[in-house]
């Protein structure tokens, strides 16, 4: 059985359908890619699945239980977190505090542990541990975004463009440690606009286009797809 | 010889016109600023607090220390009892009021635009004072004193309990308020909402219940607020809450307002223009002399004191 299965998903904002009928699904252990140009309902599908939009219709299966209608901070505690688009860390916080928020479902011993965890991941983090996260660079704070998510536990993390506005250094950097979490046993769904680091890294992709899934297959069948090379990987 | 209007303080008379300004005047005087300063301090937190999380001028928030204040007569001058327990129900019944409010009026409008917010919130304030009116009356209630309170001399100063307490316990509130927003999960997960509330919900934190929890704090301020006012004054009437909220507003506003320091930096600035605008003559201006102080932050300095000034967001 699938660890999250999407079926049938539609999503709308106002009159614009930004996701038409989608369905996708993920196995335990897999990193699964959702490639597509801007605005082709990614991040949206990304929002859904974590409880913050609702969708028109369709169903949403994590570990066989429905996640349609159960409110966002329900979810994180089911084991599926989101690490949003553009970061989105608390800038007025410390990066402990920080990583504190991220383990908000959970007990004080156990993110103790995980903690060690993130920071043997992300060592910088554990440097800057008292900083205030809005003084840290693009690269740090993705970094921290990615540990904050990870705090929760999460058996399904989904990653929300990670490699955006950062410098081709740091993107093979955060690259290898999504790499690292999945060899730890993390199930990763990533959504990126590089599609070509994307597809490197996933086990199977999907390629989304105005809202409508119009290709699948493994990352290593996409990367020479003709139309995928076309419209996503310059030629 | 000129006879002494009654109307003008003393301090006018000894300092300004006999040119003999007396050290224990001036204390006196620095203690009054201290103790009105105290209570707005303690009322402006509550205002700054709602507005750091959910960007709400709560202009129902004065209205809730009226709320207070009759509880207090209630319990002691209707149901004659124990004045712990009036002040116990007066902070409980504040708080209550406070997190009903909120999730009556102003949770079903969280994804509403700001401005709905704003009107719904002098809707409030309307309503409680109206409602205030019918139950109670238009005139003046009398809340009978807490405790016989003896006045200490100090050096010749004379010291009102009431302003020591006051003072005491704004300071204790303060000092309990930021520990709980500094250190406590429940203190960071109310800083993290009033950051970014999606981002927070994706954390795992229940924004509707931290949002709740903050207007609780808020509202027990206000009732610590409202008991200390009516040592103070002895008064509770349906329209007290107005002024006394404007200008703890204006004391927010003043100190930065979203900024905690600065809520009671700015109730003591207020509470000190006021007292010494009185001491040297001039009571009749002492509400405008607050609101030009709020003129002249907004122009000079928008943010207020403490304030941060808005960032963008990258």
């Amino acid at each position: 059985m699938a660890m999250l299965s999407v079926s049938d998903l539609a999503v709308s904002y106002g009159a614009i359908k930004a996701v038409k009928g989608i369905s996708f699904d993920i196995d335990e252990g897999e990193i699964v890619t959702l490639i597509g140009a801007n605005g082709a309902g990614k991040s949206t599908t990304l929002n859904t699945i974590a409880g913050l939009i609702k969708p028109d219709s369709g169903s949403i299966k994590f570990s066989g239980e429905e996640l349609v209608g159960i409110k966002p901070h329900k979810i994180v505690a089911r084991g599926l977190a989101l690490c949003p688009e553009g970061r989105r860390v608390f800038t007025h916080m410390t990066v402990s505090e920080n990583l504190d928020m991220g383990g908000y479902t959970r007990t004080d011993a156990e993110n103790k542990e995980t903690l060690e965890l993130v920071y043997e991941h992300f060592p910088r983090l554990k440097e800057r541990m008292n900083q205030v996260a809005g003084t840290l660079s693009g690269g740090e704070q993705q970094m921290l975004a990615m540990g904050r998510a990870l705090m929760s536990r999460p058996k399904l993390l989904m990653l929300d463009e990670p490699s955006m506005g950062l410098a081709p250094i740091l993107v093979d950097e955060i690259f290898e440690i999504i790499q690292a979490l999945n060899k730890n046993g993390t199930t990763i769904l990533l959504v990126e606009q590089n599609a070509n680091m994307a597809l490197k890294v996933a086990a199977r992709g999907y390629v989304l286009e105005t809202g409508k899934i119009v290709k699948t297959g493994t990352g290593a069948e996409l990367l020479v797809d003709d139309d995928v090379r076309k419209a996503y990987l310059g030629g | 010889m000129r006879t002494q209007p009654p109307a003008l303080p003393r301090f006018y008379w000894t300092c300004v016109r006999e040119r003999k300004c007396c050290a224990v005047t001036i204390l006196t005087q620095v203690l009054n600023g201290l103790q009105l300063g105290s209570i707005y301090a303690l009322v402006a937190l509550g205002y700054t607090m709602v507005y750091g999380i959910i960007l709400l001028l709560n202009f129902a928030h004065g209205d809730i220390i009226m709320v207070g204040a009759y509880i207090s007569w209630i319990v002691m001058s209707q149901l004659g009892l124990n004045p712990v327990l009036a002040i116990v129900l007066s902070i409980v019944g504040c708080a209550g009021l406070g997190v009903l409010i909120d999730k009556v009026a102003y949770q079903p409008l969280r994804e509403a635009p700001r401005m709905s917010l704003l009107i719904t919130a002098i809707g409030v304030s309307y309503f409680l004072e109206n409602g205030a009116q019918l139950v109670f009356g238009a005139d003046a209630k009398v809340v009978p004193e807490y405790f016989d309170l003896p006045s200490m001399s100090v050096g010749g100063v004379s010291l009102s309990a009431n302003a020591i307490i006051t003072i005491v316990v704004t300071a204790i509130s303060t000092i309990v308020l930021t520990i709980l927003v500094q250190k406590t999960k429940l203190g960071k997960a109310m800083r993290a909402v009033s950051e970014d509330m999606g981002a927070a919900r994706l954390m795992g934190i229940n924004v509707n219940n931290t949002i709740s929890f903050t207007f609780a704090v808020g509202s027990v301020l206000a009732g610590i607020g409202a008991v200390l006012y009516s040592m103070a004054y002895s008064q509770a009437t349906p329209t007290m809450g107005i002024m006394l909220g404007t200008k703890a507003f204006v004391a927010a506003v003043l100190g930065g307002i979203g900024s905690i320091p600065g809520a009671v930096i700015g109730g003591l600035l207020v509470g000190f223009a006021e007292v010494f605008v009185s001491a040297i003559g001039l009571s009749v201006w002492q509400d405008a002399v607050v609101f030009l102080l709020l003129i002249i932050v907004l122009v000079v300095r928008p943010t207020g004191i403490l304030g941060r000034p808005m960032t963008e967001k990258v």
